[in-house]
């Protein structure tokens, strides 16, 4: 199983996902937002956290025109699999590969701390090892991880069954039906600001972000 | 050389927590009657181009693909 990591000038999140990655048994390369093109093979491409570009203009936004995201946007289109975290949502959104956009919390404040979420689907290989309706917790960081989305495009994630996860108990950021993921069309490309790298080692305090890990990298083995 | 200015907003209907901080403290300094502050950016390019409708029409192709995100922004420009 081989995946990718993305990194921009600005990611931070990008070895964290790397080591996630590969304890769930993937072979990992990192690729640099300037190359036109994505090893051949690739299983999935891990766009992680940070802030890209300094987040200027929008969050997301300048990555998702860089060279590698073109190639990105192709194997997305192929039927790759995609995971976006945090910053790597908002670029995924930036793209248009996920529907809707990150605004600023409503709270306005940087948000760090571990957030309860709630598994909404088990349908794609990143939530099949969840339980429908389960309560993890996850550590989130951001600034601006207050999903929007017009009226049409949440009827059509609800009847789909695409959000993936919910903020459980208090949202933290003002997003909209507290939606903290959502998924493409074909289940394949997963967007979300709670950060499941940052949750798979005993010693960082949880590893509730581990069977989305063993999930995907689970799936993508036994093609 | 033309000079376009370009101004991003949030769409009506969609909150602007910036906005509303602002107003909060504007109350704060004393400064009552403010009903609603929205918060936006105004983007300035030196363009070369010498045709106020060949640069509105570029510009706005650019305000499409990347000045503004219109899932959630409205943007306007102006050609000077």
């Amino acid at each position: 199983m081989k995946a990718a990591v993305i990194v921009f000038p600005g990611s931070n999140c990008d070895r964290d996902m790397a080591v996630a990655l590969k304890a769930a048994g993937a072979q990992v390369t990192m690729v640099w937002h300037k190359e036109a093109g994505l090893p051949s093979g690739l299983d999935i491409v891990a766009v992680p956290g940070g802030f890209s570009f300094g987040d200027y203009l929008r969050c997301g936004a300048i990555a998702a025109q860089s060279p590698v995201c073109k190639a990105l946007v192709d194997h997305a289109e192929r039927g790759g699999y995609v995971l976006g975290v945090c910053n790597g949502f908002q670029v995924l959104t930036e793209t248009g590969l996920l529907p809707g956009a990150l605004m600023r919390n409503a709270g306005i404040k940087f948000v760090c701390k571990s957030q309860g979420l709630r598994v909404e689907t088990t349908a794609s290989d990143f939530t099949a090892r969840y339980g429908r309706g389960e309560e993890i917790a996850l550590p989130i960081a951001h600034h601006d991880g207050n999903y929007y989305a017009d009226a049409a495009t949440l009827e059509t994630l609800n009847a789909e069954d695409r959000v993936a996860f919910r903020y459980a108990g208090n949202n933290p950021n003002g997003s909209v039906e507290d939606i903290a993921g959502v998924l493409s069309a074909n289940r394949r490309v997963l967007g979300m600001m709670p950060h499941p790298e940052r949750a798979v080692d005993k010693a960082h305090g949880g590893i509730q972000g581990e069977p989305l890990f063993a999930g995907m990298v689970g799936a993508l083995a036994s093609v | 050389m033309m000079k376009a200015r370009v101004t991003v907003m949030l769409k009506t209907g969609v909150l602007d927590p910036q906005g509303e901080a602002v107003r909060h403290a504007l109350g704060a300094l004393g400064f009552d009657g403010v009903e609603g502050v929205r918060q936006g950016k105004v983007i300035e390019l030196d363009l070369a181009e010498t045709s106020a409708a060949e640069a509105e029409a570029n510009v706005t192709r650019m305000c499409e693909k990347l000045l503004a995100n219109t899932v959630i922004e409205s943007y306007r420009v102006e050609i000077a």
